[in-house]
């Protein structure tokens, strides 16, 4: 396999992999208002991510970084063509971020409820936006012969890339939902689990038109999907049919995990070996030939050989420490009683039932 | 306003605006990690508070840092697509090692150690700041080799065919002499605001006597790393300056504002007026060999002037100014220079005041300590101002310029609305992070831990976040 190969599927795997772990953190910010039905209940539900989407955010960044390293002119066409989506995007990411970090930082109900919501406006653009900018890879923007991108704002709102985008945001809500009924317990949980069982349903269908017009998109040979489609809405599926169960939510994530990893694998296998469809002229496409000097992605390759196991092995030992459920009983108090007199030892803020 | 012109002031501010907290988290994370193995060897709980404490500013901050950091890595690709086409083989890999090896290290652990007192072995508990310090460390480490490289490209060649930058010798990237200095030289800075922090706000809560015993640990700690890690930086910048004068010696005129060649050259202390070409300076203080001294390293030394360079590069790269702007880098020099000695001086008095008087009693150093806080940060963005606005026109020094960098297919209506929508978000994010660091400074430290337990109480812990 060519280097130019195992980059392409190397920044395929950064997005799967952005998908997979931010997309629950989304999901969890769009239905923290829903779910949550008051200011603590909501803090809980913040609470189930707290330790992991800070890292998770890093899926993005290295994608980014990635690509930028091992193939300049698609991160360069990619990056100044979405300007608009993606200016959009690092504002929701910003204002999440932010957000996370000062919304229990005051106790006054307008200033967390007003977070709140702030914050799941950001969880609903953000990968909303990042999928119609993957759509937009494989649907084409117009490109000239310098690679550099010709349309506007409207080359970029496709009905194709629009499609690709409520799929990443119905697969984000989905894993959060599912995330959400494997972390708390109770009410809470028996919630999450009701508006599992719907987003479900609604992500099935979306998926299923995604995938079939992903294959038909592609100009030539054929209109029956690929094994990569077969594999997601399988898992899709899988995961819609556990998802309203009381048993099986491991399963269910991890199906619904599974769905978003084959979805990328197709929307990418079917892009490959282009990086980006010109819908000017196919002559136009930037493909992964057009990429770094054999000397910096073999660099850049054994930097990834050493550094990812690293890295997920210390993820996988983050989310192994957290495994725990957070209790509804020892939710976390308002900062502001930190004042008051010292709890009685050994009081708990995220004290967990093993499970 | 041009899109270049729009995209330079993007990129300044957004840059700028982030790099006022990424030093403060790399010296402030190892200084953390320093309280928090004092309370593991010693047991004594004060030290515990005070992790806690100042962890829980550093939060704040990172929180901040990380969020518009996010942007510094999409807009070279949103609004500099032509240059990162041209460096990409050479730029974007240490960009990408960055993410791979210092951003999520940094991420990961800091998420574990906010989240993990109390459920995570104390051992393992005290890892994770430490390795959270090392990941913010070396992501200076990785982003400063690329910023080194434009500024002094070693390791490279350009390309037949496509004429673009491309990678040969990683190593050398490392080894760039640019690259030693400037790291060294903003590490001690990020030393140097971590360290005015403790001694800001300690001495914020000495002066009210709030407590004292504790808030006089952090002040002693403060001071002990500000005094020596101002001094190296001053001395690491003088360094600096001399390679720079090697390598890019019109920044170096510029910064003195030197329009013709002298040997031996002054260093102009204050200058009004006499910084465009054909105009004289209204007022000029001189130190007579001391630029030759500064910039050379020897007595006699030979600096060249802006005129003879300009000649020179118009030869070498064709028509066209080469001239950066010269009050901007003038100006920014002797903020970095003379604001640095002011702290030395600071940092100075007030370790003679806890050795020899009485810390806990200067309230008039108190009063001065907390207002301190302002000049490591106008120092970090002096120094970024001259790396990047004296290197101009060049984005890589003799290779491209920033003109041919700017992406061809962003449009001027496009720049002016990120940049007032990054312009409103960062001004309200600001506000708020500058209240509540006020709010969460002046709050003080959490009660005592309650008797009899060895651990942090873990319900104060889930409010740290």
């Amino acid at each position: 396999m060519s280097l130019q190969t195992t980059w392409f599927i190397l920044i395929t795997v950064l997005w799967s992999g952005f998908f997979l772990l931010e997309g629950f953190d989304f999901g969890v910010g769009m239905l923290t208002p829903f779910v949550g039905r008051d200011l603590d209940e909501r803090r809980l539900l913040k609470g189930t991510t707290g330790p992991f989407w800070d890292g998770n955010e890093v899926w993005l960044i290295v994608a980014g970084g990635a690509t930028f390293a091992a193939f300049p002119d698609w991160y360069a066409t990619m990056f100044s063509a979405f300007y608009v989506p993606l200016i959009l995007v690092l504002a929701a990411l910003i204002v999440r971020a932010t957000g996370t970090e000062y919304r229990d930082r005051r106790d006054s109900e307008r200033w967390q409820t007003a977070w709140d919501w702030v914050i799941a406006v950001a969880c609903l653009l953000a990968p909303l936006l990042l999928g119609i900018a993957l759509g937009g890879l494989l649907g084409g923007v117009p490109i000239d012969s310098d690679m550099e991108f010709t349309g506007g704002f409207v080359d970029l709102v496709q009905p194709y890339a629009l499609v690709t985008g409520a799929t990443f945001l119905a697969l984000s809500l989905l894993q959060g939902a599912l995330f959400l009924r494997l972390r708390i317990t109770d009410d809470l949980r028996a919630r999450a689990q009701r508006s599992a069982r719907t987003i479900a349903v609604v992500a099935v269908v979306v998926l299923a038109v995604q995938l079939v017009w992903t294959t038909v998109i592609e100009p030539g040979d054929t209109v029956i999907p690929g094994a990569w489609a077969w594999l997601a809405i399988t898992f899709a599926v899988a995961a819609a049919l556990v998802a309203g169960e009381d048993r099986h939510e491991g399963w269910a994530f991890a199906s619904s995990s599974a769905a978003v990893v084959f979805t990328m694998a197709n929307l990418f296998a079917t892009l490959y070996p282009n990086t980006m469809v010109s819908a000017t002229s196919t002559a136009n496409n930037i493909t992964v030939y057009d990429s770094s000097s054999p000397y910096t992605l073999r660099l850049m390759t054994i930097v990834a050989a050493v550094m990812v196991p690293v890295v997920l092995a210390y993820t996988a030992w983050n989310y192994w420490v957290y495994r725990q459920r957070i209790h509804p009983r020892t939710a976390p108090t308002p900062t502001d009683d930190a004042d008051a007199a010292p709890p009685p030892a050994p009081a708990s803020g995220l004290s967990a039932e093993s499970h | 306003m041009s899109t270049l012109d729009l995209s330079r002031w993007q990129f300044a501010l957004t840059t700028l605006f982030h790099f006022v907290f990424v030093p403060l988290t790399i010296g402030l994370s190892w200084l953390v990690a320093v309280m928090q193995t004092a309370w593991r060897r010693t047991g004594d709980d004060e030290w515990l508070r005070l992790t806690r404490f100042f962890g829980k500013l550093l939060l704040i901050n990172v929180a901040i840092g990380v969020a518009t950091g996010l942007v510094q890595e999409f807009q070279f690709g949103m609004n500099w697509s032509s240059y990162s086409r041209f460096v990409g083989d050479v730029f974007g890999a240490p960009l990408a090692i960055e993410g791979l090896a210092a951003f999520f290290l940094e991420s990961t652990f800091l998420g574990a150690w906010i989240f993990g007192w109390g459920k995570i072995p104390p051992r393992l508990h005290l890892a994770t700041i430490y390795l959270a310090a090392i990941g913010a460390t070396l992501s200076a480490v990785f982003i400063l080799a690329a910023n080194s490289w434009m500024q002094h490209p070693v390791g490279y060649t350009i390309a037949d065919g496509t004429g673009r930058a491309q990678l040969t010798d990683i190593g050398a990237l490392f080894t760039n002499k640019v690259f030693i200095w400037a790291l060294f030289h903003t590490l001690l800075a990020a030393f140097v605001i971590g360290g005015t922090l403790l001694v800001a706000v300690s001495c914020w809560h000495l002066r009210r006597g709030r407590d004292v015993a504790a808030f006089r640990r952090t002040a002693a700690m403060g001071l002990a790393v500000m005094f020596p890690a101002v001094g190296l930086a001053l001395m690491t910048g003088g360094r600096l300056a001399v390679t720079i004068t090697e390598v890019q010696p019109m920044k170096t005129a510029a910064m003195e504002s030197l329009w013709q060649t002298e040997a031996p050259a002054s260093f102009s202390l204050f200058q009004i007026g006499g910084m465009q070409p054909g105009t004289e300076p209204v007022v000029d203080i001189e130190i007579p060999h001391l630029l030759s001294l500064l910039a050379t390293a020897s007595w006699d030394g030979e600096v060249q002037g802006i005129d003879p360079l300009q000649a020179q590069s118009e030869q070498q790269y064709g028509d066209g100014s080469y001239v950066p702007v010269i009050p901007l880098a003038y100006w920014s020099l002797r903020a970095m220079a003379y604001l640095g000695m002011v702290l030395l001086l600071f940092s100075g008095t007030g370790l003679f005041l806890l050795k020899y008087r009485s810390l806990e009693d200067a309230h008039w150093f108190h009063r001065l300590a907390t207002w301190s806080i302002a000049l490591p940060i106008l120092i970090n963005l002096s120094g970024w101002i001259l790396a990047e606005t004296g290197r101009q026109p060049w984005v890589v020094w003799g290779l491209q310029k920033t003109a041919d960098g700017v992406s061809p297919s962003i449009g001027a209506t496009q720049v002016w609305a990120s940049i007032l929508g990054f312009g409103a978000l960062y001004a309200v994010l600001g506000v708020i992070e500058l209240r509540l660091m006020r709010r969460y400074a002046r709050e003080g430290l959490e009660p005592p831990p309650s008797e009899g337990s060895d651990e942090p109480d873990e319900r104060l812990t889930a409010l740290s976040y």
